[in-house]
């Protein structure tokens, strides 16, 4: 009997299938590496296993027994436990590791309501016990490195009798060595007959680890692995195609330089790097999670300083300290996180597509400082047509769109104005396949200026870009001159 | 479990026959419409329709069946001389509200208004009574240190990093122990008597009073064109300036207003500046009509002022800091409050009744809209 039976499970989001019939089994005691691009349906899948999400239709079970949690707390207690790629979810700064630890057991009353600090060490112990780990108990959890904070979530979820333990891009923010005695820890619990769900895109993980891969795509798994892993032959299952017909339009054509970054470091021990773009090129970044890719953007839109290293744009030096500085000069970004970064809150002013669109060219579009006049609603008319905006109009809510008509309307704002050098961070997240083609066209339609993209989705670099560099601990490791060369063994280890 | 070549590249194209099928265009309204479980059936969006027109349109609906209930149990509560003294009553609280209003559209908050009101009646006393200056001088002097108190606060919540709600109240306790300190804790009035012995020897600008006592044509109090003035001025500037503009936009979400390259510091500075000269005009008004420096005066007008904003988030539905919404929430809780007293309701029911109308008018703005989004 296998630990756990995934069977035609389905789940939509308004129109967007993002699981369509996904079906797998994991035995006790196996690694297995599940894959796939963004929007493969890979969170949808982790978020109905951990709890947090309910299946449409499809069944699960655990141990033979029927499973449908309506909790991570109800997901935890028949042995499921997923530990999120981002640390700061296992616990705040300002706890003691053994708080951490124990963090579940305050929160579902397994300890008496009085307790003392001697129990809560001694409980924290047998809990890393368990584990196997050494970590200090009465360090502050916010002191701790990235690996030691993904330890304490996986000890914690090993103490609740995890059987199943998903990690979510578990190394992303880990160092080398650090990530080796992860995947020593995690070979050892292994042997204890834990099962554990994997996912990630660094192939070298995968391979050091992996019992077998399952590929995701368009909500459903589309191809197994089996150790040896395939990994070109994973990716091409990943992407759909084969890595030599995933590029998009020849352009060998390169316009002069717009843009050079010399002998920059993001960070003062990170390695220095090179870093020239021309117009009308579009050239991706790619690397994990934490690799430096939003830095870099952030850098050189000025919201972040450099560590080092001096900027040219069109020939003249350019050292922009604000966003308004980088935005006069002529460079504009899209950044991470569209609701974060672009996007005014629901009923809000200017939460419509115009005043989207409108917000940094308020100045320019409206000289005298009145809002009169039919400007931003014009410009948005012009966006709505030119990207396929699906919206009943330039007067309509943004949260009225799907996420990847939100992000069309982003993508609008910096096209409104010409810019030399245009920066755009995970443009592609939350994006369906659709409008991922839409925008991918209108990136890549214009040739006036220079696009730099950063990704941590191989595929959506391949897609997008003429022009493919790797990013790896805030260092850029790997620059393929064309994307041909490009293959899965140029990812960094 | 495995997969077979044909499978795997079988569904190759799959994801993307759908983007070829689709329609391009805006008129093609897609699926992500949100789409109203009313929509549809043509007798319940007529409901809908009036259900939003009720929401919207609430607090002027109510104000206007007060008026009548008011009226028909008072008839003299409709006299034109009634209707400009309860303008008259809410003006201070108006123009405190909307300086409020503006400071809740950055995203912050200002608790120093009444304590800036407050220690503004005492300045513009000491100013004449003391240094003798005249109406002028004196109502230029208190804007700018109503402007000052803002870009102090400003400081130390754009520098500094202090939480808004922290900072203004810190500076509304400062403001209030330091308005008691030129004068030993005593109310100023012609001829005070000054902690080193001397006696003060100016008195009030009989022009300066014309500010709280004269009325237009006898009967619009320059008051009340001051908080219509102020109305106006901060309604274009809101909801018609590029300014406005980016003032809400700092508050809507100042990550994407600073990467979108405005100065959000700047513009929260401008809002809190703001904030305070309107508290320190409100502060000449009331120092205008009572005519002498009262160390107590202007003990309620934060929470009133807070209030109208607050009630200004049900009008028009906006569910969100608007200068005509904060002007209507003033004169709701004015017109309120003078026909309960004609209808000789006990002075101390005043602040229960502010607090019900308060309650009701968030109930409004967040329990019933909700649905509309």
């Amino acid at each position: 009997m296998p630990l756990l039976r995934v069977d035609q499970l389905r789940r939509s989001f308004a129109q967007t299938k993002a699981l369509n019939g996904v079906s797998l089994t994991i035995q006790r005691g196996e690694i297995v590496a599940l894959m796939g691009a963004n929007g493969a349906g890979k969170s949808t899948l982790v978020k109905i296993l951990s709890g947090v999400l309910a299946a449409d239709s499809g069944t699960v079970q655990m141990k033979g027994h029927s499973f449908s949690p309506r909790s991570p707390a109800e997901a935890a207690r028949a042995g499921i436990v997923t530990v999120h790629q981002s640390t700061d979810l296992v616990a705040a700064a300002g706890q003691t590791v053994a708080d951490a630890l124990l963090l579940n057991c305050f929160a579902n009353r397994s300890l008496p309501f009085f307790v003392s600090r001697a129990g809560i060490r001694k409980q924290a112990q047998a809990m890393l016990a368990i584990a196997g780990f050494d970590l200090p108990l009465d360090r502050d959890f916010g002191d701790l490195s990235a690996a030691d904070r993904q330890l304490v979530g996986i000890a914690r979820a090993l103490g609740n009798r995890a059987d199943l333990l998903i990690l979510d891009e578990p190394t992303a923010s880990l160092s080398a060595s650090e990530s080796d005695r992860l995947f020593e820890i995690l070979l050892r619990l292994r042997r204890t007959g834990l099962a554990i769900l994997y996912i990630s895109h660094r192939t070298a993980d995968l391979a050091a680890i992996a019992d077998r891969a399952l590929v995701m795509r368009g909500g459903v798994v589309v191809g197994a692995f089996a150790r040896p892993i395939d990994f070109d032959r994973a990716i091409e299952t990943m992407i759909g195609r084969s890595l030599e017909s995933a590029r998009p339009g020849e352009r060998t054509a390169r316009g002069e330089a717009v843009f050079t970054l010399r002998d920059a470091r993001l960070l003062p021990d990170s390695p220095a790097f090179d870093l020239s773009l021309h117009a009308g090129e579009v050239v991706a970044i790619t690397g994990v999670l934490g690799a430096g890719k939003s830095r870099l953007l952030s850098s050189i839109f000025g919201t972040q300083p450099l560590a080092q290293g001096e900027m040219v744009l069109d020939g003249r030096r350019y050292a922009p300290k604000t966003a308004a500085d980088a935005i006069v000069a002529g460079v504009a970004m899209a950044a991470e996180d569209r609701h974060r970064s672009s996007l005014m809150p629901p009923s809000w002013p200017g939460n419509s597509i115009a005043a989207t669109i409108s917000l940094p060219h308020l100045a320019r579009w409206y000289r005298h400082g009145f809002l009169f006049g039919d400007r931003e609603k014009r410009e948005a008319d012009k966006a709505i047509d030119r990207l396929h905006i699906k919206a009943s109009g330039p007067l309509a809510s943004i949260w009225t769109l799907s996420g990847g008509n939100q992000q069309k309307v982003v993508l609008a704002r910096w096209e409104a104005e010409p810019s030399r050098l245009l920066l755009l961070d995970e443009p592609f997240q939350g994006v369906d396949v659709g409008a991922r083609q839409d925008i991918i066209q209108a990136i890549r339609s214009r040739s006036d200026r220079a696009t730099l993209i950063a990704t941590s989705d191989p595929e959506e670099a391949i897609e997008v870009a003429d022009r493919i560099l790797v990013m790896d601990r805030h260092g850029l490791v790997a620059a393929t001159p064309d994307r041909l060369a490009f293959a899965p063994e140029g990812l960094p280890a | 479990m495995t997969a077979t070549d044909s499978d795997i590249f079988g569904k190759e194209d799959a994801p993307y026959a759908s983007d070829q099928s689709r329609a391009p265009g805006r008129q093609d309204v897609g699926p992500e419409k949100p789409v109203t479980a009313l929509s549809g059936d043509g007798q319940v969006t007529w409901l809908a329709g009036v259900l939003g027109f009720v929401r919207s349109g609430a607090v002027f609906i109510l104000l206007a069946a007060l008026i009548m209930i008011f009226t028909t149990a008072q008839p003299a509560f409709i006299n034109l001389s009634n209707l400009m003294s309860i303008l008259q009553a809410v003006s201070v609280v108006a123009i405190l509200g909307a300086g409020v209003t503006v400071t809740l559209a950055v995203g912050g908050f200002d608790l120093s208004i009444g304590a800036v009101a407050a220690s503004s009646v005492m300045a513009a006393s000491y100013a004449m009574i003391v240094w003798r200056l005249n109406g002028f001088e004196t109502v230029l002097l208190v804007l700018a240190f109503g402007a000052v108190v803002g870009l102090v606060n400003a400081l130390l919540i754009v520098r500094l990093k202090v939480p808004d709600l922290l900072a203004t109240l810190a500076m509304m306790f400062l403001l209030s122990g330091l308005q008691l300190i030129p004068t030993a804790g005593r109310s100023i009035s012609a001829g005070l008597i000054l902690p080193d012995g001397t006696k003060a020897s100016g008195t009030y600008d009989p022009l300066f009073l014309l500010i709280g006592r004269y009325s237009l044509f006898a009967t619009v109090p320059v008051s009340v064109i001051l908080m219509a003035l102020v109305a106006l001025l901060l309604f274009v500037l809101t909801e018609r300036t590029r300014v406005g503009r980016l003032l809400f936009a700092t508050g809507g979400n100042e990550v994407a207003t600073r990467l979108a390259g405005a100065s959000t510091v700047r513009l929260k500075t401008l809002a809190y500046v703001i904030s305070g000269t309107l508290a320190s005009l409100g502060g000449i008004v009331i120092a205008a009509r009572v005519g002498r420096g009262d160390v107590s005066s202007g003990g309620s007008l934060l929470m009133d002022a807070v209030a109208a904003a607050l009630i200004g988030y049900a009008v028009l539905g906006l569910r969100r800091p608007n200068v005509l919404g904060t002007i209507a929430g003033a004169v709701f809780v004015g017109v309120l409050l003078n026909g309960l007293t004609m209808l000789n309701a006990p002075y101390y029911t005043q602040d229960f009744v502010k607090g019900a109308v308060l309650v009701g008018a968030l109930a409004l703005t967040y329990g019933l809209n909700r649905s509309n989004t």
